[in-house]
């Protein structure tokens, strides 16, 4: 019963179609915005996965670049959602809804 | 957290094996299924709480995959912050907090079809590959040392830059969702018909 990379890969793939659908069928748009952060955590295991079973480095050197990338989308991800949630209140301000159906013209 | 240097015979070997399929398996059901559960779910409200389980689950997994300064994070900033802030968003953006929009019968069937293919495919993909695997270092203990080093010292430049990001990010963010007050006379009588228009239509 050893775990190994494979089963990490699949529950990433899990994951990220999860998110997949969670973006093709919410209508309101915080709902895609957490599909969005499913789709980019997904990535995170994959990545802190690989980190681990495919390029584990030396004893004096430890491998971290899998780690610290996935440090990077975490941060890059709440500066997303920062900048997502103001752009919502934004909408909702305009067309008091947040169904995004309604997003259809350039100029609210 | 089983430490490798304390696995050191070859029973406990096995034993730290199995107990560690088993904390895979308890934190991949709890975010799997939870992340199943904001796909399926149409409250906007509890598809929050179960991406909340999804993170806590990630942040599980990241442990088991000697990440534990990455796990932290997850939890903190994640768990903490990012989906903290979402809630907020959904409260200030919804006239109920449980009102739902329902997707119309040839978009479900469109989403599932392309999951299904889209999962089938990265399945197949990961299971006939054959990875190369490189054993960890028996007695590689995570050292929060070796990851400061290397964000200062490898990824100093794109460490920085985040920070620049995260600065750029908090004045676009104020300056996007501040609340308009001083409109003109004239935008704030369209401002008010756009709102009468989009009260009509919903």
């Amino acid at each position: 019963m050893n775990i190994g990379l494979e089963h990490y890969l699949v529950l990433g793939a899990l994951l990220f179609v999860c998110g997949l659908g969670t973006i093709l069928l919410k209508r309101n748009a915080i709902g895609i915005l957490m599909g969005v952060e499913l789709v980019l955590n997904a990535a995170n295991l994959n990545l802190v996965a690989f980190n681990r079973f495919a390029h584990a480095g030396t004893t004096a050197a430890p491998a971290l670049d899998g780690q610290i990338v996935a440090i990077f989308v975490i941060v890059l991800a709440a500066a997303e959602a920062a900048v997502a949630l103001a752009i919502f209140l934004n909408f909702y301000n305009n067309f008091s809804s947040i169904d995004v159906e309604r997003a259809q013209n350039l100029k609210g | 957290m089983i430490h490798p240097m304390l696995a050191a015979t070859a029973a406990s070997d096995a034993s730290a094996a199995t107990a560690t399929a088993i904390l895979f398996y308890l934190c991949a059901a709890m975010s799997g299924i939870s992340a199943i559960c904001v796909v399926l779910s149409r409250n906007i409200v509890r598809t929050a709480v179960c991406l909340l389980f999804t993170l806590m689950g990630l942040a599980g997994l990241y442990f088991l995959l000697n990440s534990e300064f990455l796990a932290a994070v997850q939890l903190v900033v994640y768990a903490g912050g990012t989906l903290i802030l979402i809630i907020f968003g959904v409260m200030l953006t919804s006239k109920s907090p449980f009102s739902r929009f329902e997707p119309r019968k040839i978009e479900v069937a469109i989403a599932i079809g392309v999951v299904i293919l889209i999962f089938g495919a990265l399945a197949t993909a990961i299971t006939h590959v054959a990875w190369p695997i490189a054993t960890p270092p028996a007695d590689s203990i995570y050292s929060m040392n070796a990851l400061g080093l290397a964000l200062l010292g490898d990824y100093l430049v794109p460490f920085e830059i985040s920070s620049v990001l995260l600065l750029l990010v908090m004045i676009g963010a104020a300056y996007l969702a501040k609340a308009r007050r001083h409109q003109p006379a004239e935008s704030a009588g369209e401002a008010a018909a756009a709102s009468r228009r989009a009260r009509q239509w919903s």
